[in-house]
């Protein structure tokens, strides 16, 4: 298959073979599971359970709300011993609302919804299924799946592109899984073809995994439909719009979706989630991540229950060796630090990383911007990072935006090339965080305006209505009056 | 000389003419900067900017008296679009010190006197006779009207907590960049 160029992009050591032969394992089972409300991108889930409830592995603990919402199901059986906020894997180490269940070591599954037959199942079927199932993107950018295999009510669609790619450095969790699942990873991407009706899907694997690529082209070998196309190792392969650019050499509009070219990208981890789904009944309930690192004694693959703290991972992964220079949830280019290891897998974490001083800190000391222009060579998505950073310095949030800030997909290639050691990436998020709470306080005086004049209005009716009141009373104390002057008046005549 | 008199006189008259023209057909309504300028303030009458009113406050803003950053409901948007307006500069880092705040009622203090949501300018206290009030964080601007009214002493106002909804990266250390 003819593929195309991409602009810009890095080539970060990969330092997968630390973990990309280890087959996954299972972790033991932790006493306690803290399960977030919030796992995907939209509105909180609506918790259906009460405290001391008993819940059954697969049942569900919390509904989705709204359109853009998932469910979520209890990642094995045991107690709801806690509804209350704990320590949430983001930045900011601040806390959500989460469930916590103390784990009875059963690991019994509730009693599944019948599977469906992936042959004869309607796309409308699928696509509730997987709602049901609370099935988000597993890449990390956890958006709602069913939302994405409805796409085809509004978009004229004709290419699912499954992202193998995989481009962050240290994580193998989709190789992984890529390679002991192959017939597994394709039957769920066949089903998702047919939910979205398209006539072909395409798996896109980076070069750096070739034995993913042998192991599921021989499962395709025989098939019109679904291909597995290599393409090259480069950061950031695995972002999707620059994933479709590649394959199909058309760029997606600016803060435009990929469906709007008639594209769907769905994470491979995601394909095998919907298998589960679809074929068994399964609902989300765990997910493979990788732990790795150099400060990590023993890197590995594991399969784990969702809601289950990051300590116990590392334990399992036989400790750390080293104090780590830092700790990562994600990859290291566009992961987050994780502030707290007491936090919770969740369905978008792929990755732990501990990485040790050496691996952490590779350049030198932070100094002014040389405008060397090297992050305008590398940005896959042909900013100019140097400026933007320069504006957002300056609190000058407006350039920042029109030079191209809201579409930037934080890839941080322009970091890792900057010789001055800047931290551009941080730069942009925070200045599309201060933009966001720019318009909040917009919108929230627009809001008080309304709200204002709504009481003014309201006010001034009540004063209307009283004076009219007032007036009523006045005028029939007149005609009383008047009556009774004329009554008198006729008495008067009469006894005259 | 004459010519350099003539001409100059010449230019002065013309130009003359042309403001006073321009005076009497692109005559700028007193008023109508006021108005824009109320229009664009929250119309909550809170009074927190020391004017006794939205009204009185466009008034001095459109005459110079006041600072454009004397709207605390308004805050930073508000500040900009005032800059913007009335084309002065504006040092808007003062205005970042402030966090903003919201009133909370303490209900073990409160006798549901009904007394500050009456004085509410937006609506955001509920409540009844001899019931708990209560606050809509979202309706509250942060006037602190009500904190005046109460006479238990039960409505405080308190910082807006950071969730996790609202967080976003802090600005990178810009000490850090220079050292």
């Amino acid at each position: 298959m003819k593929l195309f160029r991409i602009r810009g992009g890095v080539h970060p050591e990969g330092r997968k073979r630390l973990s990309e032969d280890k087959p996954i394992e299972d972790v033991p089972l932790p006493e306690l599971l803290h399960v977030p409300l919030q796992q995907h991108i939209g509105a909180p889930a609506v918790v259906i359970v009460k405290k001391g409830d008993m819940v059954k592995k697969g049942q569900v603990i919390a509904t989705a709300q709204g359109h853009i919402s998932a469910p979520v199901h209890a990642p094995s059986s045991g107690q709801i011993v806690g509804l209350g906020r704990y320590t949430a894997p983001h930045p900011s180490g601040l806390p959500g609302r989460t469930l916590t269940i103390r784990t009875d070591g059963k690991d019994e599954w509730a009693a599944l919804p019948a599977p469906l037959d992936p042959f004869t199942a309607s796309p409308e079927e699928i696509a509730k299924r997987v709602s049901d199932s609370g099935i988000v993107g597993m890449g990390g950018a956890t958006f709602p799946s069913a939302v994405k295999l409805n796409l085809g009510a509004r978009f004229d669609l004709h290419t699912l592109i499954i992202n193998g790619a995989e481009c962050e450095p240290y994580l193998t969790c989709d190789d992984r899984l890529m390679r002991e699942h192959s017939v597994n990873v394709i039957a769920g991407v066949r089903i998702m073809a047919r939910a979205l009706k398209v006539e072909r899907a395409i798996i896109a694997i980076e070069a750096n995994k070739p034995d993913a690529i042998r192991r599921l082209r021989h499962v395709t070998q025989n098939d019109d439909v679904v291909t597995v196309v290599e393409v090259p190792t480069r950061y950031p392969m695995g972002s999707e719009k620059h994933l479709t650019q590649t394959l199909l050499g058309k760029e997606t509009p600016a803060r435009g979706l990929t469906a709007d070219i008639g594209v769907v990208v769905h994470n491979a981890a995601t394909a095998f989630a919907v298998f589960e789904a679809v074929t068994l009944g399964k609902p989300l309930v765990s997910r493979i991540v990788t732990v790795s690192g150099e400060a990590i004694t023993r890197p590995c693959n594991l399969r784990v229950p969702i809601g289950t703290p990051v300590a116990k991972l590392i334990e399992h992964a036989g400790d750390m060796k080293v104090e780590p220079e830092r700790l990562l949830l994600g990859g290291p280019m566009m992961g987050q630090p994780l502030s707290d290891l007491r936090a919770p897998v969740v369905k978008g974490t792929n990755g732990v990383l501990a990485l040790s001083g050496l691996e952490a800190s590779a350049k030198g000391h932070r100094s002014s911007c040389i405008r060397c222009a090297s992050c305008v060579d590398v940005c896959p998505c042909g900013l100019v990072p140097l400026d933007m950073a320069a504006a957002i310095r300056k609190e000058e949030m407006e350039i920042a935006a029109k030079s191209g800030l809201m579409d930037c997909v934080g890839c941080g290639s322009c970091a890792y090339v900057c010789p001055s050691d800047i931290p551009l990436v941080q730069y942009f998020n925070y200045a599309k965080g201060r933009i966001t709470y720019l318009q909040r306080a917009e919108h929230k005086q627009k809001e008080t305006k309304r709200l204002a004049d709504l009481r003014v209005e309201r006010m001034e009716r009540l004063a209307q209505a009283k004076r009219e009141a007032m007036a009523k009373r006045k005028a029939e104390q007149a005609r009383k009056k008047a009556e009774k002057a004329t009554q008198e008046q006729q008495q008067e005549k009469a006894s005259a | 000389m004459m010519s350099a008199i003539i001409s100059l006189a010449l230019l002065g008259l013309g130009l003359g003419v042309m403001l006073g023209f321009a005076a009497k057909y692109l005559k700028v309504e007193a008023g109508a900067l006021v108005q824009d300028i109320e229009q664009m303030l929250p119309g909550s009458q809170c009074g927190q900017c020391g004017y006794p009113g939205c009204s009185p406050a466009a008034e001095a803003l459109a005459g110079g008296q006041a600072a454009i950053t004397m709207c605390p409901p308004g805050g930073r948007a508000l500040a900009q679009a005032l800059a913007d307006k009335l084309g002065v500069s504006a040092d808007l880092s003062a205005m970042e010190d402030q966090a903003p705040q919201v009133a909370f009622v303490n209900e073990h203090l409160c006798i549901g006197c009904t007394k500050c949501f009456k004085r509410c300018p937006t609506d955001a206290l509920v409540g009844a006779n001899r019931q708990i009030h209560v606050v809509i964080k979202d309706a509250c601007t942060g006037c602190g009207k009500c904190v005046d009214v109460c006479p238990t002493e039960s409505v405080r106002m308190r910082d807006v907590p950071v969730s996790l909804e609202t967080w976003h990266w802090p600005k990178p250390d810009e000490l850090a960049l220079a050292s």
